[in-house]
C-alpha cells in the first residue's frame, strides 16, 4: 500500500481532514525549509507539499511566484530538493512529502531519473501543475511503475467527463482547484465548490483535497467538510517570507522566526479544520 | 546545402500537413499548461477550426486586411543593394508597410474577429518590442475591445515610442517587474491574468508560441505574408525564389514567410536569431543554434534551459528577439532539416541596418536587421541570376532612440 493511501485511510479512520502545507524549497535556504517543514508537522500537519522554484511558474500568484524567484536568486538548485527530502527522511515520524513541479523541470532531468531521485529522497508523489491528461501517459507509467503517486488537479472549468478521465489517470489524491485562477489567498470562494467537490467525490474512490485561495482558519473551517484535506500555499509562503525579512532586518538567523509562525499557523488551521469536521459529524 | 539525404525530403514532404489535432509538430508542440486553460484552448481550437471554413470570417478578415491593414504589402526589388553585395538579386517582403508598421497585425486582426466570434469581452496580450503590442491595441480599438497589454520593464524602457502608442489607441500596459522584465516574463504574466479571467478574456498571443491551438493558428494568419510572396515571384521573375531569410524571436513572420513554401523542396529556407553579444551562454538568443528541446510556456521546443530545466536568461539588442524559447513548428523544421537557422550579432545587426537605411532608404526594425544582414552574407554566394526574399518584418522608427542609446549619443 502506498504512503499516501495508508495516510489517507487512517486519517478516514479517524475522522480527520488532512492539513497540508505548501513550502518552497529553499526560500531562503534549504536548512529553513527543513525546520518549517518539522513545525508544520509537530503543530498538526499530516502531508506537507514542497514547491520546487521554477523559473516561468504561470499557474502561481505573486506570492509563491516571487518566493520562487527569491529561492532561485539565492542560489537554489535542483539538488536542494532532494537533500532536503533526505534530511526529513531522517525523522521516522516525519509526514510524507510530495513535490510540486513543473513538467519543464521533470523533463529536462528525465522522467525516470527524476521520479527515482524523489523516491530515493523521501519523496512519495509529485504534482505537476502543468501536466495535463493528454500529455500525462508516459510520466504516469513511469510512476506507477516505480510506485510514486501521480497527483493531477482538477479546476472549476474541467467538464465532467474529464473530471472522471483525470481520476483514472491519479493516484494518491485528488487536488481539487477551488478557483478559476492562478494560486493566492482568496477571502470569498465560488459559491459552487461544495456542490461541485460533493460531485467529484461520488465519482472516485480516491480522497479529495482542495487548494487555491484557502487564507486561514475560515475558509478552512468552511471546507473541511466536504474535502479530505486542505492545502494552504500562499498564506504559509508569504508568513514565511516576512518573518524572514523581518528577521534578516534585525540581523537575526531566519529560521527561528520562520518555523515559530508556520508552527502556530498550522496550529490554528488543525484547530479550526478539526471543530468544522467534528461540527459536520454530529 | 545538405539537402540530399532522402530521408530528410521525406520528411519535408509530410510538413505541410501539421500539426496533428493534439497539436504535435512531429515531436514538437502539444499543451502543457495548467487544467483551469483547457477549456478555453478547446473552445479556441475548434471555433478556429469553424472561422477557417466560414467564408463569412474569411471574407471580413481579408475585407480588413485590405482596406484596414493596406495588404498586399509589396515585393520591393532591392537594386542597390543587390549591386552592392554584388551576388543574387535581394528582394524585400515590405511587411513593415503594413498599418502598426510589422508584420504582427496580421495576427491581431484574424484573433480579434475571432474573440468576437466566441464572445469574448476583454483582450490582453504580451509584448517584446511592442510591436504585437501597438497592433493588438490597434485592433481591440477597431472593434471596441478592451485591451491590456503586458510588457517587461526592461522592454518599457528601451521601445518607449510604442508604449506611448499603445496609450494612445485606449490599451493599457501593464508593466512587468519579474524575473529578466523581458518578452519571457510578459508571457508569463498575461498567462497568469488568463488563468483568472480564461471565461471572458481571448489572450491574443503574439507568436507561433505557447499551447496549441496558438502556433497553428498564427501560423496560419501570418501565412498570407508567404502566400502573396509565391503570388508575387511568379508575376516579377516568373519562378518560385530560390532564397527566403527571416529573423526568428518566438518566428511568427518566419513562419508566415516559410509556411507556404514547405513543399517546395527548391526554396531554400533560412531563419536568423538573435547572436546577440557573442556565442557564450547568457549572451543570445537562440534556443534552435544552442539550446535543447524542453518546455516552455506551454510548448515543447527548444528552449534555453540550464541543467535543472530553469529557463536561462538570454540577449538581444532587440526585445522582440530576446526570448529564451522558439515556436514548435522551427524546431519541427530544424529536425527534419527543410529550415536552416543561424546566429546574428548584435553588431553585424547594426551593421546591416545602415547598409540597408544608406543603400535603399528604408530604416527597417532591428529585429528584421537580423535576417537582412544573413541575407546580404548568402546572397554574396549566389549567382546574380538567384533570387532571394527577406521578410522585411517591420520598420525601425520604434528603435531610433535605441538605437541612439546604443551609440552613446544624445537623443
Amino acid at each position: 500500500m502506498s504512503e499516501l493511501k495508508r495516510l489517507f485511510a487512517s486519517l478516514a479512520q479517524k475522522n480527520r481532514k488532512a492539513l497540508m502545507p505548501f513550502v518552497t524549497a529553499g526560500d531562503p535556504n534549504i536548512a529553513s525549509t527543513a525546520a518549517v517543514i518539522r513545525a508544520a508537522h509537530q503543530a498538526g500537519a499530516d502531508l506537507c507539499e514542497v514547491g520546487v522554484p521554477y523559473s516561468d511558474p504561470i499557474a502561481d500568484g505573486p506570492v509563491i511566484q516571487a518566493s520562487y524567484q527569491r529561492a532561485l536568486e539565492a542560489g537554489f538548485r535542483l539538488q536542494g530538493v532532494f537533500d532536503l527530502g533526505r534530511d526529513l527522511s531522517a525523522d521516522a515520524a516525519m509526514m510524507p512529502r510530495v513535490t510540486m513541479v513543473s513538467y519543464s523541470i521533470i523533463y529536462r532531468m528525465g522522467m525516470a531519473k527524476y521520479v527515482e531521485r524523489a523516491k530515493q529522497a523521501g519523496y512519495c508523489g509529485a504534482i505537476v501543475p502543468d501536466l495535463l491528461v493528454e500529455e500525462a501517459a508516459p510520466l504516469s507509467q513511469v510512476c506507477r511503475d516505480a510506485e510514486f503517486d501521480l497527483i493531477q488537479l482538477i479546476t472549476p472549468t474541467t467538464t465532467r467527463d474529464r473530471q472522471r478521465r483525470i481520476a483514472d489517470l491519479t493516484t494518491g489524491f485528488l487536488y481539487y482547484v477551488s478557483v478559476t485562477g492562478i494560486t493566492g489567498e482568496r477571502t470569498v470562494l465560488p459559491t459552487n465548490l461544495v456542490d461541485n467537490v460533493s460531485w467529484l467525490r461520488e465519482q472516485t474512490d480516491l480522497p479529495v483535497c482542495i487548494g487555491f485561495g484557502i487564507s486561514g482558519p475560515e475558509t478552512a473551517a468552511q471546507l473541511a467538510p466536504v474535502a479530505d484535506g486542505l492545502i494552504v500555499g500562499s498564506a504559509i509562503v508569504r508568513r514565511i517570507a516576512d518573518a524572514t525579512r523581518s528577521a534578516q532586518q534585525a540581523g537575526q538567523d531566519p529560521t527561528p522566526a520562520a518555523a515559530k509562525i508556520v508552527g502556530e499557523f498550522c496550529r490554528e488551521l488543525r484547530q479550526a479544520i478539526d471543530e468544522a469536521t467534528v461540527h459536520a459529524a454530529t | 546545402m545538405n539537402t540530399a539525404d532522402p530521408s530528410a525530403s521525406k520528411i519535408a514532404a509530410a510538413s505541410a500537413q501539421v500539426p496533428d489535432p493534439q497539436g504535435r509538430f512531429g515531436d514538437f508542440g502539444g499543451r502543457f499548461v495548467p487544467e483551469t486553460l483547457t477549456n478555453a484552448l478547446d473552445q479556441l481550437a475548434e471555433q478556429y477550426d469553424l472561422a477557417k471554413r466560414d467564408p463569412e470570417f474569411q471574407r471580413e478578415l481579408s475585407g480588413l486586411l485590405k482596406t484596414f491593414v493596406g495588404r498586399p504589402s509589396p515585393l520591393y526589388h532591392a537594386r542597390r543593394l543587390s549591386e552592392n553585395v554584388g551576388g543574387a538579386q535581394i528582394w524585400l517582403k515590405r511587411e513593415d508597410l503594413n498599418h502598426t508598421g510589422a508584420h504582427k497585425i496580421n495576427n491581431t486582426i484574424g484573433q480579434a474577429l475571432l474573440t468576437l466570434r466566441m464572445g469574448k469581452k476583454r483582450v490582453i496580450a504580451e509584448t517584446g518590442a511592442g510591436q504585437h503590442g501597438v497592433a493588438t491595441a490597434t485592433a481591440c480599438a477597431h472593434f471596441g475591445l478592451p485591451c491590456t497589454v503586458y510588457m517587461g520593464s526592461e522592454d518599457i524602457r528601451r521601445q518607449k515610442p510604442n508604449v506611448f502608442s499603445m496609450q494612445l489607441l485606449g490599451a493599457k500596459v501593464s508593466p512587468v517587474e519579474s524575473g529578466s522584465k523581458t518578452l519571457r516574463d510578459a508571457v508569463n504574466e498575461a498567462m497568469r491574468d488568463w488563468m483568472s479571467s480564461v471565461e471572458d478574456t481571448h489572450y491574443i498571443i503574439g507568436s507561433v508560441i505557447g499551447p496549441h491551438p496558438f502556433p497553428m493558428m498564427v501560423r496560419d494568419f501570418q501565412a498570407i505574408i508567404g502566400r502573396e510572396t509565391r503570388e508575387q515571384c511568379r508575376d516579377t521573375f516568373e519562378r518560385l525564389p530560390d532564397c527566403l531569410v527571416a529573423c526568428v524571436g518566438g518566428g511568427s513572420n518566419a513562419a508566415g514567410m516559410f509556411f507556404p513554401f514547405v513543399e517546395d523542396e527548391s526554396v531554400r529556407m533560412v531563419g536568423v536569431e538573435a547572436g546577440g553579444r557573442s556565442e557564450s551562454a547568457g549572451d543570445h538568443a537562440s534556443p534552435l543554434s544552442y539550446g535543447n528541446p524542453g518546455v516552455l510556456h506551454g510548448s515543447y521546443s527548444y528552449v534555453m534551459q540550464d541543467e535543472d530545466g530553469q529557463t536561462c536568461d538570454v540577449h538581444s539588442m532587440s526585445a522582440g528577439l530576446d526570448y529564451p524559447g522558439v515556436g514548435p513548428e522551427h524546431s519541427y523544421w530544424k529536425d527534419s532539416q527543410r529550415a536552416e537557422y543561424v546566429g546574428c550579432r548584435d553588431d553585424q545587426a547594426m551593421k546591416a541596418f545602415e547598409q540597408l537605411a544608406r543603400t535603399e532608404g528604408i530604416l527597417c526594425a532591428l529585429e528584421t536587421a537580423h535576417a537582412v544582414a544573413k541575407a546580404i552574407e548568402i546572397a554574396a554566394e549566389m549567382s546574380p541570376k538567384e533570387h532571394l526574399v527577406v521578410c522585411l518584418s517591420g520598420r525601425g522608427d520604434k528603435d531610433a532612440m535605441e538605437i541612439a542609446r546604443l551609440r552613446g549619443e544624445e537623443w
